[in-house]
């Protein structure tokens, strides 16, 4: 089996671009710019605005993500829930942007957490809820080897 | 983006299913009785978190008597690691065409 820390890792996503933080928040949160990197969009930079990511339909999943903005800090923070699956029955993650400036330009980084059926909670409690669980198999896994 | 091992996503969902999984896999094989002093929950409510668990090939158990022994099967967490893994090629997948796309923007 993976190992859990990897797999928490890997939902950590980091880079530095050469780019300005002002053309890095443009890109996440201009809805036309938005579509040309991550799918076709209505997303509006407002807390609270319900908005859907649609890519083409494959097996299993119909290609669209229920999102809902959390989080907007301009050039620093941005924050949305991403639901698959769609309704109550469906799964819920949140994924959030941080952008820290850095020398020759901005690091990047994406992280996405939290698994919960409870949207009020998706936020905060079920973010440090998955952490936990994360952190808490990797001990149980390590003692298990 | 892969397919959902969805009875697995929705088992681990509820934080008192985290707790009681955990809880089987770091102190081994308990009753229901002894797992409902723990829990914080009623004995019929935790019977149904093991049932959903065990749905989800998260749990085992066998029969003792009047009792019943539960036990944590780890290696049912195998296809969340694996869709979790996709998500991270998924996202650096998306890093790369924001990397392109800043570079056709201007400055």
């Amino acid at each position: 089996m993976s190992n859990p820390a990897e797999v928490s890792q890997s939902l950590i996503v980091e880079r530095l671009f050469p780019h300005p933080p002002e053309k890095l928040w443009r890109a996440l949160t201009e809805s036309t710019l938005l579509a040309q990197w991550m799918m076709k969009n209505d997303f509006e930079p407002t807390p609270g605005h319900k908005f859907q990511f649609r890519a083409d339909p494959m097996p299993n999943w119909n290609g669209i993500v229920d999102c809902e903005v959390l989080v907007v800090e301009p050039q620093k923070q941005l924050s949305y829930n991403w639901g698959v699956g769609g309704g109550e029955s469906g799964l819920q993650w949140v994924v959030l942007w941080t952008l820290t400036p850095a020398e020759g330009g901005t690091h990047v980084r994406m992280e996405q957490s939290g698994f919960t059926l409870d949207q009020q909670a998706a936020y905060q409690g079920a973010k440090y809820g998955w952490q936990k669980f994360i952190a808490n198999l990797e001990h149980v896994l390590g003692e298990l080897q | 983006m892969p397919a959902v091992a969805d009875n697995l996503f929705k088992a681990l969902a509820d934080p008192t299913r985290r707790a009681i999984f955990e809880h089987l896999a770091r102190d081994g094989e308990q009753t229901v009785h002894a797992l409902t002093g723990r829990a914080g929950v009623s004995q019929p409510a935790v019977s149904k978190h093991l049932t959903v668990l065990k749905r989800a090939k998260l749990v085992r158990h066998r029969r003792a008597g009047r009792e019943t022994h539960y036990r944590a099967h780890p290696d049912a967490l195998a296809p969340m690691f694996d869709w979790l893994n996709h998500y991270g090629a998924f996202w650096r997948d998306r890093f790369d065409e924001l990397e392109s796309l800043l570079k056709r923007m201007e400055p």
